[in-house]
């Protein structure tokens, strides 16, 4: 067995370059935040009937997406795929690089942001919300644990790679079981309220974390210029279009849930068929642009011998589970709530009214700052660490994908 | 004041000050130390506890009584603690408002105050990561506005939509004393509670001239609430949830 | 060794600060003409934020209200008179609770929500004497048992 080598991500200007784009975006965001924060939030899009807006669609986006991450790695050394070893470190660290962005945009979106502290020093243990704060900040510790028995020299700690990676994998699945809770238990809304939230979510993870670290692994290979077996991305692509599979199968069981339930019905009747920008992003952004079409470029011969077909559906994964996570979100809120079932209701407060919202400028900057964070700090990571291959070649990761991507082509030629 | 590093001895030098300058000090909420003042015995409404375990504070509206075109209990809530909703406003605090609500099968429709229903299993308490979205042991539900972070998960727990998020700075002259609210917090109806806890009825209640709403104990039988409760049926929004509710309506449509 | 060292000289700085608060400070309008503060002068450089932290909890779960350690009450005995003889508003530097912490650099977020002048009425009621709130709950008794009709 070939022994892997890490070494530091190279690049002069093309480093700092990257570098200074994606700070320029992540100064834009914290300009948006300044401004939110002087003014308050009247200069957003978001309204007392539409309290969680476009920072949230990226925060939940980005928090979910983490730990999705971190399954490349746990699939490395839970289920001892070797193929997948070699990657692990570049797994964990942009798990916790993901987690920062989509915390710094929900820090920053607070009413009251100067008032962290509080938050850290009050706890309301009955509270989803809490305990998710604590289940973010044990991430960050297990994935640094991770990371740790993972470039340990020594022995007697290499002993504990896969007591670490179960851990960082059992993690990563409460985490997001807490996320997803966050929706699933609000009664009082007619979009939310489903068990099914959470396991919709952690499927919903496993898609698009994947989509994201194939995206950023493939821009960082072609960057500098280090080799990257087509036998590997293709792997890691079909996996994908697992994922992609799966979360749309619970998405299509929660809609599916709530469709039965007579009183859920207009909400489904909202959002599937209501003819407004939720169904279209759920139709088009979600199952058109999220789903069919990268389970098609996945699974199509041209993404055996290219990358343009994984690293497309990738992006495509990404840009459908923005939409998805809108649909969710805004959506959610949009539906006026129903205090007198099958009645009519009006009042000079918007009662039963369908409620708009349009996101603004700032709103939009501090989420793209949010993701250009987590950009930046796998970048940043990745220079000042070994945690990337210097190959990634067939040959250097797994000799069985060589023959495999062989045997595929031998195939075709028979 | 010349030995001041010692916090102890500061301590104990605070307390003998209390003491000396016949002061009420709270040392932590539910520990009172209370001295005689000069004036004698120490009044309700002067440094000691009103909230009071045996009690819940609800209301009963008698929506047979309400009509449509009048909003009283709104304006003189709005008189009361300061805030200012222009109707239709998408941002603007609001803690009661009337909802107008028709039945489209039988063509029967009435009007109602919504506010803050006081719910004995509030959802917005339980999902508040930091406490500060609270339930006083006298059943008033309000926000412990100074560890409010504005994470506003409360208001996407509220089934009544009882919470306004403050969206913008509030001038010093619409700022009330006894109702403080402010930028980046959430705030809602918290029963008038500065007026309940100095012995007055809520604002709503007392604007109120169909004698259409009734503030009281309801654990107390021998209240005037309670007693009319136990003679008429009486309803909670969305009593399907099971919150328990402290406020109750006559007829629901 | 040195880090031991350098805690025990950050707890002893952290324990050092509430005296430093009340030595540093500068001088202060004060108006003596409404009675005595709620504790002596030094005593209440120091500890007011205490009081008014301890205070403020008590009245959020407690519903302790009224006497001098309201709110209110702070602002009335401590208005400090503008040009136009007006109490000044937490804008001007001359307000009393700015005075010491400009010159300390202390920022507090109360007047957000707080009212930082003296209003009619509201100063009253939280000084209110003894019997006004016993005739009050007399009152509300009646109230509560009869309803209004
Ligand atoms: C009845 C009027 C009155 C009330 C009520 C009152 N004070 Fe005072 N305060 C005074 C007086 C008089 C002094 C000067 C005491 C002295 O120097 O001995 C003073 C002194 C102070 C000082 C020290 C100033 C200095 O530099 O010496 C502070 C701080 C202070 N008060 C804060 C407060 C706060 C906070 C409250 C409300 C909890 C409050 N006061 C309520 C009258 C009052
Ligand atoms: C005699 C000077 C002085 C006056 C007058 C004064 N303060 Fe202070 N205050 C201080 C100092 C100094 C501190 C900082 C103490 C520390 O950091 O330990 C402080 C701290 C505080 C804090 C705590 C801040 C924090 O971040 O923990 C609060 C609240 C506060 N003051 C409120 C008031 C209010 C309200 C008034 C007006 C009624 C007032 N103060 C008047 C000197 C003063
Ligand atoms: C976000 C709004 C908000 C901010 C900021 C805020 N408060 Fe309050 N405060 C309230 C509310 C609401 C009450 C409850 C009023 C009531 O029930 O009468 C209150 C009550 C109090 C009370 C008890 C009132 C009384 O009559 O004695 C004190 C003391 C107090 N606050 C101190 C402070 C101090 C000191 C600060 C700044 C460090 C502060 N507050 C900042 C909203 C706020």
């Amino acid at each position: 067995m070939k022994r892997i080598h890490y070494s530091l991500l190279e690049g002069r200007a093309g480093y700092y370059a990257a570098l200074l784009v994606l700070g320029a975006i992540i100064g834009t965001g914290l300009l948006a935040f300044w401004y939110m924060e002087h003014y308050g939030h009247i200069v957003t899009g978001m309204t007392n009937q539409i309290v969680w807006g476009m920072p949230h669609v990226f925060a939940v986006f980005l928090i979910v997406a983490a730990s999705g991450v971190l399954n490349v790695a746990s699939i490395g050394s839970v289920f001892d795929r070797k193929a997948y070893k070699p990657l692990s470190r570049l797994s964990a660290v942009m798990a916790a690089a993901v987690l920062a962005g989509g915390l710094m945009i929900l820090v920053l979106d607070l009413g009251r942001p100067d008032r962290l502290i509080v938050a850290m020093t009050y706890y309301n243990f009955k509270s989803i919300f809490a305990w998710n704060m604590i289940l973010y900040n044990g991430f960050f510790a297990v994935v640094l644990l991770y990371l740790f028995v993972q470039m340990s020299r020594s022995f007697a700690v290499q002993k504990y790679k896969k007591h670490a990676g179960m851990a960082a994998f059992l993690w990563r699945l409460i985490l997001t079981t807490g996320t997803g809770s966050i929706f699933g238990w609000l009664v009082a809304r007619q979009g939310y309220d489903l068990a099914v939230f959470a396991p919709m979510f952690i499927a919903m993870s496993f898609s698009f974390g994947l989509a994201i670290f194939l995206l950023l692994m493939m821009a960082l290979y072609r960057a500098v210029g280090r080799p990257l077996g087509h036998g590997l991305v293709n792997r890691l692509g079909r996996l994908l279009g697992v994922f992609v599979a799966v979360a749309a199968y619970f998405v299509a069981v929660a809609h599916l849930t709530n469709l039965y339930a007579p009183e859920h019905q207009a909400y489904e009747k909202f959002i599937l068929a209501g003819g407004n920008i939720y169904t279209w992003l759920l139709w088009g952004g979600f199952g058109l642009i999220g789903t069919a079409l990268p389970l098609f470029l996945l699974f199509s011969n041209a993404a055996r011998r290219s990358f343009a077909p994984v690293a497309w559906a990738s992006l495509l994964v990404i840009l459908g589970g923005l939409a998805l996570m809108y649909v969710i979100i805004i959506g959610g809120q949009a539906f006026p709530l129903v205090m007198f079932p099958g009645k009519e209701v009006s009042s000079g407060f918007v009662d039963g009214v369908i409620n708009s919202y349009t996101p603004s400028l700032p709103e939009i900057a501090l989420g793209l700052a949010g993701a250009a964070l987590a950009v930046a700090i796998t970048v940043f990571a990745a220079r000042v660490l070994p945690i990337l291959p210097r190959s990634l070649a067939d040959d250097d990761v797994d000799p069985h994908l060589a023959r495999a991507a062989d045997v595929v082509e031998l195939k075709k030629a028979a | 004041m010349t030995d001041t590093s010692l916090s102890g001895k500061a301590r104990r030098d605070f307390i003998k000050a209390a003491l000396a300058t016949g002061g009420v000090l709270t040392l932590a909420p539910g520990l009172m130390l209370l001295t005689t003042g000069a004036g004698g015995e120490a009044a309700a409404a002067d440094g000691k506890p009103a909230v009071d375990p045996k009690k819940r504070w609800g209301m009963l509206i008698d929506t047979t009584k309400c009509t449509d075109d009048c909003d009283k209990c709104v304006s003189a809530c709005k008189e009361e603690n300061g805030w200012q909703a222009e109707d239709g406003s998408l941002t603007d605090v609001q803690w009661i408002r009337k909802v107008n609500v028709k039945d489209p099968a039988t063509g029967f429709a009435m009007s109602l105050p919504v506010m803050c229903q006081h719910c004995a299993n509030p959802p917005c308490v339980d999902v508040c990561p930091t406490g500060a979205s609270m339930q006083r042991v006298d059943g008033i539900v309000r926000v412990d506005m100074h560890i409010c972070i504005g994470c506003r998960y409360c208001m996407m727990a509220c089934p009544y939509k009882a919470r306004s998020f403050v969206h913008e700075d509030i001038p010093e002259e619409r700022k009330k004393p006894h109702a403080p609210m402010g930028k980046g917090c959430v705030t809602s109806c918290d029963m008038c509670a500065h007026r309940v806890d100095v012995g007055q009825i809520p604002a709503c209640v007392e604007a109120c001239d169909k004698g259409a709403m009734m503030f009281g104990d309801l654990n107390d039988p021998n209240a005037g609430i309670s007693k009319r409760l136990a003679e008429i049926p009486t309803y909670e929004i969305r009593a399907d949830l099971g919150l328990d509710l402290g406020v109750r309506y006559t007829r629901l449509p | 060794m040195k880090a031991g060292l350098k805690t025990v000289m950050l707890a002893l700085a952290v324990m050092a600060a509430p005296a430093l608060a009340g030595d540093v400070a500068p001088k202060v309008p004060i108006d003596r003409s409404k009675g005595e503060c709620v504790l002596p002068g030094p005593e209440m450089r120091r500890q007011h934020m205490e009081l008014l932290k301890h205070r403020r909890d008590a009245t959020m779960y407690d519903g302790v209200r009224g006497g001098k350690v309201a709110f209110a009450a702070c602002l009335n005995c401590h208005a400090v008179k503008g040009d136009d003889g007006k109490p000044v508003t937490v804008k001007s530097p001359q307000h009393f609770c700015r005075v010491c912490h400009d010159y300390t650099a202390v920022k507090v977020d109360c007047w957000s929500c707080h009212v930082s002048v003296p209003r009619d009425g509201a100063g009253k009621q939280a000084l209110r004497p003894p019997h006004r709130g016993a005739t009050d709950f007399a009152a509300l008794k009646k109230y509560l048992k009869e309803g209004r009709k």
